[in-house]
């Protein structure tokens, strides 16, 4: 009982904002698995005689101008959401930690070779790569993933470059080396542990970045392919018949709001916790 | 004359697994304008932590339960982030203990230098003068060639001196240094010392030391204050209290001074036992655990008893001066 | 006397002094700065000796060049049988050789509890132990920590508690020879004194050396054998304990004896106060390098460079006009 009390699940959920953060993160992702089984309707189902229907018993959020039932189609683009941004913050984070490392560790040559590509890539307007991108390649949530990747590494990478670089001179270093402490152990037993605070944090608060990057391509039409129950495509239909219906547009931004509040407020009760400085109690 | 920096009865606690941990009970200092107050005490004494609470800069577990700290007349505890701030810029700095969490390891320490000046007027070259000057002031070498320099390439003692000379920079109101010559070897030692009080003299700001080198002490401070265990236990001119302590732990605290043996011992004199659990003090006495005078009377607080005038020491078997 | 432990023969070790394309502008020779220039020295087995000088002089360098922190430019050291000059195994020479370093807090990872910083050596050399709480809390008793101290970080220690730690994980592995930076920097007196008991105490039982860094003169009768005095990455004077302090042959160890804060408000002493500053590395005075700053230079001290040789008071002493016993106190 006193262990869970004081590992990291045990203290996040002594914390209110953490708790908070977690059962809106839940629910989103409990609904987005169970898609089908909550839904209402069939996502695709259309019913003509029911288009622009407001809020109402059998349609929760009213209905889009095909008549499509927009709380089931919410449910199943939350799946896409979430697999996206899971998936590309995932990869971006991993290949920026890596790269971040190596630069912070690596020679002067080789941090200044990294630096000068992290800086290039970072100054690259995202949206015009991602147009760029999207011409090159077919359309579909792969293509979403890889823009995201490409353009979002470079920010873990540099955060994680000064975060290392600052460590490895530090006395605490010089002593695990003076120990005999081989470069594997001093790696992840002493620089990761004290560089995925603040990476932690930038996952986390980009996370709702990349739905929004997911929804704002499926808005320009080069996200994933038209018809498909994205979060992005519900908004887009949302401006485009905001003279025929206010509801489209104000569900649809409900679930991006609900996962750019969770995954912040998760990011930083994780930092608070994974740093014993920044412990209300020890 | 006015008081720069006044504590009064300030209490410290620390959240713990264990409980409140109290790092400071009751502990009041004064600091008048112009003069240089030292605080001495075994470490865990809570010396850090009257720092940090002077600067508002406590860790997220600390809590103050009862005390007022004003600096020039104005209440510390209440003032707000924008203010506290300011203070810290203009009216109070610190040197830290350990000057490499107070420098940046990123940054070059011209960088750095200049950073800290933001508010004097001046262009980059000026600054960079003024840092450059102040450098050599502490007897760093090659001054100009270390603005270059990032905190691991100095040594211990050289952090130091940076440290010292970014405080001094600031032409505070009240200077706070938290164990600045630690690192230093004595020739140093002795040359910081003289720029204290050369500092003090010149922008007349008031100084509170914390040291546990008596020697330093006695030869910088005006007054000095014996901290245990997170208690003032006495307080009086330095002459006054080092040659005539009239606390037990005081009297210890000189015995166990290596510098007062001119011959070599196996054993370096120590106080036996250690620090009471700070979660769990006794009632009465703090120190009533390792000295060798306690009777059954110390089990209720000791009174503050005058020794001298503006001398006390807070034990139930202190004799004042001359009975 | 036994074979000395450790020997050092013109140990030199370099930094850069200018980075980056600033230095394809600069000579080769002046692109480095020498911290240590020619250190040579014997340390033998269950000795203590102490080396004191001027911050910067390169003391710490001097460690950590034995321990392989930082390269060697040139010079040879041998450890207990190894060349460490030449590419050793340095993970079994840690074993054998531990540091303790200048900052106790700052020399602690921040994010390991005092059990995990404590039971760091036995993990990093693949030592099992049976009991892993027992353990930590024996080295902790060792060093005078309680069992409250087990789940503390590192920013939780004040700056004595922190050192205590340091001590007790340097000497976790009973290894031949400690190196330790300042172990009494920002300890009390009273706690200072049960370090350095600690250290004599577990010295003694497992016939300890220690080489110790430090800038308290008044600890250096009761733990040193012999005193190595250091100036600009230099060995200017070395000999036992009591003849340095009372007799020092070199102007610079005398100065830097008389400069010691006494506690002692009404002491008067004659400080012998040292004329101009610290030479930049880069900047070193021709022949003896102290001659800009030494009250008793002579002419030709700008122009010969004195070596190490046996003094009159015993030790040896780098200068041309070393004091005598008399002139001190004339
Ligand atoms: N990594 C480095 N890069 C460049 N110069 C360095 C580096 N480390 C040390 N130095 C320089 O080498 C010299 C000796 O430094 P060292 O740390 O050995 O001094 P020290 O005698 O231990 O001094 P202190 O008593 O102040 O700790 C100093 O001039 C310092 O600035
Ligand atoms: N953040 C903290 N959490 C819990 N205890 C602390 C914390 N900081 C300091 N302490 C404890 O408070 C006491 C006083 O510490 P400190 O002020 O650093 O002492 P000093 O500076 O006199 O050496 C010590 O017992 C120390 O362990
Ligand atoms: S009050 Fe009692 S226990 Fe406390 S210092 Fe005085 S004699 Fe000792
Ligand atoms: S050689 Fe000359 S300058 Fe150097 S220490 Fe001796 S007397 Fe002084
Ligand atoms: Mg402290
Ligand atoms: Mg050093």
């Amino acid at each position: 009982m006193s262990a869970f009390r004081h590992s990291l699940l045990g203290r996040l959920l002594a914390d209110p904002m953490a708790l908070f953060a977690m059962v809106i993160i839940a629910a989103l992702v409990i609904m987005a698995l169970l898609a089908d089984v909550i839904a209402p309707h069939d996502p695709g189902a259309m019913n003509l005689a029911d288009r622009f229907a407001p809020p109402s018993a059998t349609y929760w959020m009213g209905t889009d101008n095909l008549g499509r039932d927009t709380f089931s189609r919410l449910l199943q683009g939350g799946r896409i959401a979430l697999y996206v941004a899971l998936t590309a913050v995932t990869i971006s984070g991993l290949i920026g930690l890596v790269l971040g490392m190596l630069a912070g560790f690596g020679p002067r040559w080789l941090d200044n070779a990294l630096l000068f590509f992290f800086d290039a890539l970072r100054a690259y307007p995202t949206i015009i790569l991602a147009l760029a991108l999207a011409a090159l390649m077919p359309r579909g949530l792969s293509t979403v993933i890889i823009v995201v990747v490409i353009t979002s590494f470079a920010e873990y990478g540099r955060v994680v470059r000064t975060q290392t670089l600052s460590l490895k001179n530090s006395e605490f270093i010089l002593a695990e080396r003076a120990m005999g402490a081989s470069f594997g152990r001093i790696v992840f037993h002493h620089i990761l542990p004290n560089v995925l605070g603040p990476f932690f944090i930038l996952a986390a608060m980009n996370l709702p970045v990349v739905i929004t990057i997911e929804a704002g391509m499926s808005f320009l039409g080069i996200g994933v392919p038209p018809g498909t129950p994205s979060w992005g495509a519900t908004l887009k239909d949302g401006f485009d018949y905001i003279r025929n219906t206010p509801w489209i547009l104000l569900s649809g931004g409900l679930p991006l709001i609900l996962a750019t509040l969770g995954f912040t407020f998760l990011g930083e009760a994780l930092r608070d916790q994974l740093d014993p400085r920044l412990r209300k109690t020890r | 004359m006015s008081d720069a920096l006044k504590v009064a009865d300030l209490s410290v606690h620390y959240a713990t697994r264990e409980g409140a941990l109290q790092a400071l009970r009751d502990v009041s200092i004064t600091v008048p304008e112009g003069q240089i107050v030292g605080v001495v005490g075994e470490s865990g004494c809570g010396k850090s932590t009257l720092i940090n609470a002077l600067l508002q800069l406590l860790p997220e577990n600390a809590t103050i339960p009862a005390g007022r700290i004003t600096l020039q007349g104005e209440d510390v505890t209440r003032a707000n982030a924008r203010r506290l701030r300011q203070m810290r810029g203009q009216e109070i700095s610190v040197v830290f203990q350990d000057p490499m969490t107070a420098l940046n390891p990123v940054l070059s320490i011209g960088r750095q230098m200049r950073d800290i000046q933001y508010r004097q007027p001046g262009r980059r070259a000026e600054k960079d003068r003024r840092s450059a000057e102040m450098l050599a002031r502490v007897g760093i070498p090659d001054p100009v060639g270390k603005l270059a320099a990032y905190p691991h390439e100095l040594s211990g003692g050289m952090r130091q001196r940076v440290a010292i000379a970014m405080a001094a920079l600031m032409r505070p109101r009240v200077l706070i240094a938290d164990e600045p010559t630690t690192a230093l070897d004595a020739t140093l030692e002795v040359q910081i010392i003289e720029l204290l009080k050369d500092l003090q003299k010149e922008i007349g700001c008031a100084i509170l030391f914390i040291s546990h080198h008596l020697g330093v002490i006695a030869e910088l401070c005006d007054r000095v204050v014996v901290m245990y265990a997170g208690v003032a236990v006495e307080e009086g001119p330095v002459a006054d209290v080092f040659l005539r302590p009239g606390h037990p732990y005081t009297i210890k605290l000189i015995e166990c001074d290596p510098g007062r043996l001119k011959e070599k011992v196996a054993d370096l004199p120590a106080i036996p036992g250690s620090l009471p659990d700070l979660t769990d003090p006794p009632p009465g006495c703090i120190f009533q655990g390792r000295c060798d005078r306690a009777t059954e009377i110390c089990a209720t607080p000791p009174p503050r008893r005058v020794q001298h005038p503006g001398h006390w020491a807070a034990c139930h078997h202190a004799k004042p001066e001359g009975t | 006397m036994t074979a000395p432990l450790l020997t050092l023969r013109d140990v030199v070790v370099e930094f850069p002094a200018v980075r980056g394309l600033k230095a394809l502008t600069t000579a080769p020779e002046k692109r480095n700065v020498r911290a240590l220039d020619g250190v040579s020295l014997d340390v033998a087995s269950g000795e203590t000796l102490a080396i004191v000088g001027e911050s910067g002089s390169g003391k710490t360098t001097l460690a950590r060049a034995i321990n392989g922190l930082v390269p060697l430019a040139g010079g040879t050291v041998h450890f207990d049988g190894m060349a460490l000059h030449e590419g050793p195994d340095w993970h079994a020479v840690r074993r054998r050789m531990a540091m303790m370093f200048q900052d106790p807090v700052g020399s602690l990872s921040p994010r390991k509890t005092v059990r995990d910083l404590i039971l760091e050596p036995f993990a990093i050399h693949g030592i099992a132990l049976k009991n892993r709480r027992g353990k930590a809390l024996d080295l902790l008793a060792d060093a005078g920590l309680g069992p409250d101290f087990l789940h503390r970080y590192p920013h939780q220690l004040s700056g004595g508690q922190a050192r205590r730690v340091g001590v007790a994980r340097a000497l976790a592995l009973t290894p031949a020879l400690v190196l330790a930076d300042e172990p009494t920097a920002g300890l009390d007196v009273s706690v200072q004194g049960e370090i350095l008991n600690l250290m004599n105490r577990i010295k003694s039982g497992h016939g300890l050396t220690t080489l110790i860094i430090t800038h308290n003169l008044n600890i250096l009768r009761h733990i040193a054998d012999r005193i190595a005095v250091m100036y600009l990455g230099r060995i200017v004077e070395v000999g036992p304990v009591e003849r340095l302090l009372t007799a020092p042959a070199h102007p610079y160890t005398r100065a830097l004896m008389a400069a010691n804060p006494e506690p002692d408000p009404t002491a008067r002493r004659e400080r012998i106060v040292l004329k101009g500053e610290t030479p930049a590395l880069n900047a070193r005075p021709p022949g003896c390098e102290f001659h800009p700053r030494c009250p008793v230079a002579r002419a030709d001290c700008a122009a010969r460079v004195p070596q190490l040789e046996p003094s009159e008071t015993g030790g040896r002493v780098a200068c041309h006009y070393p004091l005598s016993r008399e002139s001190l106190h004339a």
